[in-house]
């Protein structure tokens, strides 16, 4: 559009109070319609690809329409003329908002969340007092009714509505609720997917490592029992006690204390010694839990495949950030020259890492050994004395 | 100056003379076996008073020291000699890395620390390094004293310094420590700051001359808190 927006917005506000809601309208339909510059396709081109979405607007037009009948049967006639734009206008919201480029999602959801945290429950307090402005509410309008048409018999357009109302609900109700359904499950698939992602970095680290290690020692039985049977108290402990492999969810686990946590459990499953030397300690939240898993990933790498006698940790607390250093004097390797489908380095340590806002390099040379550096910047900066 | 020791002494600088003192003798037979024929072990303690009296008969270049001892913790060993004999080093050994133990043995005026764990030849290069009169820094100790000097420097908080020259680290310092506790060698130091092995040598030593000398009352505040737990 070769106008200012905000000027074209402004036109469009006053334009809508004028002829009562259908410059609104135009609007809504401009902004499905017109490719945005420098997009090749509109919205409503995508829109039309998407049932679901399709199925959404007019399940929220029908229910926007239920509701301004009983306006209207109330009497309050004069939103007759609004009627229609403002359906069509949240119908078209809908589609827009789920078919928009991501930025203008964002900018949409900005704009809704306080109408969401309507619906979504806040804490018990807010649904409690929300209860309790709508019973007010609702007593003082039904008050209001009553005394304004003095006549209890002028409440008939009232019961009128409220049968209407039920009426619709019992007609459209089982549609509206599928829809609602469908949102949610949409959602849950949303969260499911995450979980996958985070379960698969989990069993890759503990299942996908132990297995690795007993083809690699499969000539030594003691040693496949033993890692066999770890293996197991491990994944039993995940699946019917909840405790993720490798996680650290001590009540009072602190930074210095997980990290002598990998140190033991790296040299008791690999037989490599790790030299582990903090310096400060903290609390742990997700992010440095995170921070810890990363380097548990790198640490064990380490043992595995360096070929080196010890595995040197350091971490360092510091007030701004916690960094953390995982190195070995082994045989190294080429970073630049690692197959995408080897997983480690690239999902478990960097990925991990990236996802909670901290950054994670390698220093390798062949024939020199490996240094994994991470960087975990701190929530709170109160520094703690560490429990040795 | 005069014993037939002290000529001994000066007379082979290649092979160090040694006196390994710890409670466990299988231990002290593992190390004897690893450092070899690399060092000429002179002597064997398994107490504090033993100790002293083998250290002042044999005057040996670098007394292997463990920590924690029966009669006392290693430290009463090195405090009850120094005095007299200061040619005599000190390399203390520790396998439970209990803080408080290591800085008080170094405060009393060891010359380095490594762990129980150290390789063979990290062992025999640890005690050239102490007989040469340099500091040994394991990456545990470097990060003890990171740590001890670590929160914000007095100053900072408005408190006076006892002494600005001994309390407080450079950045120099603290670089090279970090190193350390990353695992480097001297020599990969060297590299990655580009500066001389003799360079990261005077640094680690007058690191440990601040942590023997410094009267910061961090370092006592930092040493008793672990104490406590």
């Amino acid at each position: 559009m070769g106008f200012e927006v905000t000027v074209v917005r402004l036109v469009i506000v006053v334009a809508s109070l004028i002829t009562v809601g259908f410059a609104a309208m135009v609007y809504v339909g401009m902004w499905l319609l017109v490719p945005a510059t420098g997009a090749e396709s509109t919205i409503w081109h995508k829109a039309r690809a998407d049932k679901r979405g399709i199925t959404l607007a007019v399940g929220l037009g029908s229910v926007l329409f239920v509701l301004i009948l009983v306006l209207q049967n109330l009497g309050a006639g004069f939103l007759g003329n609004v009627e229609w734009p403002l359906i069509l206008c949240a119908a078209g919201l809908v589609l827009i908002l789920r078919n928009a480029p991501l930025d203008e999602q964002a900018t949409l959801r900005d704009v809704a969340a306080p109408l969401l945290g309507l619906t979504e429950g806040g804490t018990r307090r807010r649904v409690w007092l929300r209860v309790a402005a709508a019973i007010l509410l609702l007593a003082v309008g039904s008050g209001f009714l009553a005394y304004g048409h003095e006549s209890l018999a002028m409440l008939r357009p009232v019961a009128g509505a409220v049968l209407v109302l039920v009426g619709a609900a019992l007609l459209l109700g089982p549609w509206w609720l599928g829809i609602a359904r469908d949102l949610a499950e949409e959602r849950r698939a949303r969260i499911r997917a995450e979980e996958r992602a985070e379960m698969a970095a989990r069993v890759h680290d503990s299942v996908l490592q132990t297995l690795a290690m007993i083809q690699r020692r499969a000539d030594q039985p003691q040693q496949v029992i033993q890692m066999a049977r770890a293996q197991e108290r491990e994944l039993r402990a995940w699946l019917f006690d909840g405790r993720a492999p490798g996680s650290l969810e001590g009540e009072d686990m602190t930074l210095a204390s997980g990290i002598r946590l990998i140190q033991q459990e790296v040299e008791a499953q690999h037989g490599v010694p790790v030299e582990a030397v903090t310096v400060g300690d903290c609390d742990l939240d997700d992010d440095l839990r995170t921070l810890l898993a990363a380097a548990r990933e790198a640490t064990v790498n380490a043992a595995k495949w360096s070929g080196a006698d010890v595995v040197s940790l350091f971490a360092e607390v510091e007030p701004g950030e916690v960094s953390l250093f995982v190195r070995d004097r082994g045989r190294g390797f080429d970073p630049d020259a690692v197959p995408e489908d080897r997983k480690g380095l690239a999902e478990s340590v960097h990925g991990r890492m990236t996802r909670h806002g901290g950054s994670a390099s390698v220093r390798s040379t062949p024939g020199q050994g490996t240094e994994v550096s991470l960087t975990m910047p701190r929530a709170a900066g109160e520094r703690q004395p560490s429990r040795a | 100056m005069t014993t037939p020791a002290r000529s001994g002494h000066a007379a082979s600088p290649g092979r160090p003379r040694v006196v390994i003192v710890d409670d466990h003798g299988l231990f002290r037979s593992g190390v004897r076996s690893e450092l070899g024929d690399q060092v000429d072990v002179v002597g064997e303690a398994d107490d504090v008073q033993p100790a002293i009296s083998v250290i002042t008969q044999c005057l040996p270049d670098v007394v292997l020291l463990d920590v924690h001892l029966p009669g006392g913790g290693g430290q009463l060993v090195v405090s009850s000699l120094r005095a007299a004999l200061p040619e005599v080093r000190f390399l203390a050994l520790s396998a439970s890395d209990a803080p408080e133990d290591v800085i008080a043995v170094i405060r009393a005026g060891a010359r380095g620390y490594v762990t129980k764990t150290i390789s063979g030849v990290d062992l025999v290069d640890a005690v050239r390094r102490v007989a040469a009169g340099d500091a040994v820094f394991s990456p545990r100790l470097a990060g003890f004293v990171l740590d001890a000097f670590a929160s914000m420097p007095d100053a900072a908080q408005g408190r006076p310094l006892f002494d600005p020259e001994l309390d407080q680290l450079t950045t120099r310092e603290r670089e090279v420590l970090r190193l350390i506790a990353r695992g480097y060698t001297y020599k990969e130091i060297a590299r990655e700051l580009t500066i001389s092995i003799r360079t990261v040598e005077t640094h680690v030593s007058s690191v440990l001359r601040k942590l023997q000398l410094s009267t910061r009352h961090q370092l006592t505040r930092w040493a008793a808190e672990r104490k406590l737990t």
